[in-house]
């Protein structure tokens, strides 16, 4: 009881701050807080959303995942290529084939974590320029420029259901699996078991590299989806798109008060991360600061996120749990 | 340059410092399988062009890694001790571009030469703060401080570039101290030479091990914990400003984009070189090892015409399949031992 309270709060002080920035941001620019402006952030940040919820994933395991840029890059790059030779297969079939490819992807890294047992970020650091190189080698370098691409093929995120683009729809549909996937399944609370205590977890019946290998495989299917979705709605698709992007993802993470010890991060949390970042990358060029300020700001919010997280997790950790703290 | 990888590798074989004889014999036999396929790889080289053995072409090749290197020496111990940084790179950025903005107000090469190190001993002094005082976990702390630093730099240079470097400035990068050893490779040689007794010929050393393997017992046996942690990371700050110094005086001009992605090739070679992610195990001979590989796979691959992105596919196979390799032997020896029992 006590720690939901403890998450639901922190999740509130987020919430709280997000609004705070717009407001401080309004002040400048009146029109930023208006519901169309608010929406179009909502979609520019989309994308970050869904990959940050498969990070989430991930990390609640005590694992990370660096892989998810290139791996979204490399499915991007299939897709655009299949679509540029082969405009004839429908758009459906090509969004499964993106999230199909990148759950296998995810699978490779899972696979090297649970049966090879190599530490999670050696896995990902190898496949994160392993995924890069073999974009290289299928597209020699070359750009897939939107008139490649078929009208359909970008028309598909930018549609519109309801008023709300399908950018956007796929973003809160992410958002709705990843909250019932994590609070309401057997899969998603051994995630936080795993994270919690590995030890625990294994006297629980759960099997703790499978359970992680689950885990890499759906951050694998977010990132091969997200690749679709991003070369779609830039319409070109190139070896370095998303270039770092990876970190972005991380960073989503932490300011979403998602602990990178394991175990701790709502899926409240991990949106509202990426909402932070995407307003702030949206505000920038209307109070007319210089968008070279945007990485040292997220760089001081990731210090700031993670400074808040560590301080209260400390706070509970101390007297309750310090023997299970130091054991594990 | 063989003869001296030797000599380093043969004195690793009489450390004291190992807890077990089957660790020690794991380690030792890692570092020769590393030179093993250093001299495979310099051989298949001498195979594939017949420029390479031309000793100007080899003192090129030192380029490749003499700068990622000295970087990858204080990592080592960094990560032996259970921490990361991956703002390394990032510091070269923020270290560069100071070097470039005292240019640009007229200072001369010396204040340049202490400006660089002293700005890179600043960053490595802030992220050992964060990590020893205010407790965060380093792998987030210094993803922060990665975009905090080069985000610096976005802001001071924005799309411009610093130039007019004085031309004495060039020699840390270019010169050559006799023949075809150039500056940055005595460099790299001294400093692997200091980093090697540091971690295993001193007491220093030997806390930083302890830590790796034991935080908590470390401090329980006196050790101060996070006193040699913020060293390491002050060392690490150091050694990117150093490098900070070579690269941009190599390269002549600083842009915030400056040694981007570095921070991950350095990891790599730690890694390669038999450092234990998790910390605990690991030696500068091995780092010094994996150095030349990568260093040689670059430059073969440059000479065949094969695309740095290419190269970058074979440097992540090499990692996982250095790191996996082991475990699926021990795997099989474990599968081959239960079938025989039967």
């Amino acid at each position: 009881m006590n720690n939901w309270r403890r998450l639901i709060t922190r999740d509130v002080v987020l919430g709280v701050a997000l609004l705070a920035v717009i407001a401080l941001v309004s002040t400048r620019a009146a029109d930023f807080s208006s519901v169309k402006n608010l929406a179009s952030v909502f979609n520019d940040s989309s994308i970050l959303i869904i990959l940050a919820l498969g990070q989430m994933a991930v990390i609640l395991t005590r694992c990370i995942d660096l892989s998810m840029a290139s791996n979204l890059a490399l499915v991007g790059m299939t897709v655009a290529m299949l679509n540029s030779n082969f405009a004839a297969i429908p758009i459906p079939i090509l969004v499964i084939i993106a999230i199909i490819m990148g759950a296998m992807l995810g699978l490779v890294n899972g696979l090297l974590v649970w049966q090879l047992e190599i530490p999670p970020i050696v896995v990902t650091l190898g496949t994160l320029t392993i995924f890069r190189g073999i974009i290289f080698l299928i597209s020699d370098g070359q750009w897939i420029n939107a008139h490649e691409m078929s009208p359909a093929f970008k028309a598909f995120p930018r549609s519109s259901i309801l008023g709300v683009t399908v950018l956007s729809w796929s973003a809160i549909v992410a958002i709705i699996l990843f909250a019932v996937l994590l609070t309401r399944t057997a899969a998603g609370r051994a995630f936080y078991a795993i994270g919690g205590n590995p030890n625990a977890a294994v006297y629980t019946g759960i099997n703790v590299g499978r359970s992680r290998c689950l885990a890499f495989v759906l951050a694998g299917a977010v990132s091969g989806f997200a690749g679709y979705l991003w070369v779609a709605r830039y319409a070109v698709a190139y070896v370095d798109i998303a270039g770092g992007f990876e970190l972005d993802i991380v960073a989503a993470c932490v300011i979403g008060g998602v602990s990178i010890a394991g175990g701790l991060g709502t899926v409240a949390g991990a949106t509202l991360g990426a909402l932070f970042l995407g307003v702030i990358k949206n505000a920038l060029p209307v109070i007319n600061i210089s968008p070279f300020w945007q990485l040292a700001i997220s760089g001081s919010a990731i210090l700031i996120a993670v400074g808040f997280n560590a301080q209260s997790e400390r706070r509970t950790g101390r007297i309750i749990l310090k023997k299970a703290e130091q054991s594990s | 340059m063989n003869s001296e990888t030797q000599s380093v590798s043969a004195a690793s074989q009489s450390y004291p410092d190992r807890l077990q004889s089957k660790l020690r014999r794991v380690l030792v036999s890692w570092e020769l399988l590393l030179l093993c396929v250093a001299v495979f790889i310099f051989w298949l080289n001498t195979q594939a062009s017949p420029y390479f053995l031309d000793p100007w072409n080899l003192s090129d090749a030192t380029f490749n890694f003499t700068e990622k290197a000295l970087i990858a020496f204080a990592m080592a111990l960094l990560i032996i001790s259970g921490e990361i940084d991956l703002s390394v790179a990032s510091i070269i950025a923020l270290s560069s571009t100071a070097m470039g903005y005292a240019v640009s107000i007229g200072m001369g090469t010396t204040e340049l030469l202490i400006i660089g190190p002293l700005v890179g001993l600043a960053c490595g002094a802030f992220n050992g703060l964060l990590v020893t005082r205010f407790g965060l976990p380093s792998i987030v702390a210094t993803i922060g401080t990665m975009s905090l630093f080069r985000g610096i730099s976005y802001i001071i240079l924005g799309d411009k570039a610093y130039s007019g470097y004085p031309s004495d400035f060039a020699f840390f990068g270019q010169g050559y101290v006799y023949w075809v050893i150039t500056f940055e490779v005595v460099l790299f040689a001294v400093f692997a030479i200091i980093y090697t007794l540091l971690l295993h010929r001193t007491s220093f050393g030997r806390s930083v091990f302890a830590i790796g393997n034991n935080p908590t017992a470390a401090l329980f046996s006196g050790i101060r914990v996070n006193r040699i942690k913020f060293i390491l990371f002050l060392l690490t700050g150091l050694m990117a400003g150093i490098a900070a110094v070579c690269l941009t005086s190599r390269l002549g001009s600083t842009r915030p984009s400056i040694a981007l992605g570095w921070e991950l090739e350095i990891v790599t070679m730690v890694v390669l070189g038999g450092v234990n992610i998790l910390g605990g195990s690991g030696s500068i001979p091995g780092v010094v090892l994996a150095a030349f590989i990568m260093g040689l796979v670059t430059f073969g691959f440059g000479l065949l015409n094969v695309p740095g992105i290419v190269m970058s596919i074979f440097i992540g196979l090499l990692l996982i399949g250095v790191i996996g390799l082991p475990r699926v032997w021990t795997k099989g020896l474990h599968f081959w031992k239960s079938i025989v029992s039967r």
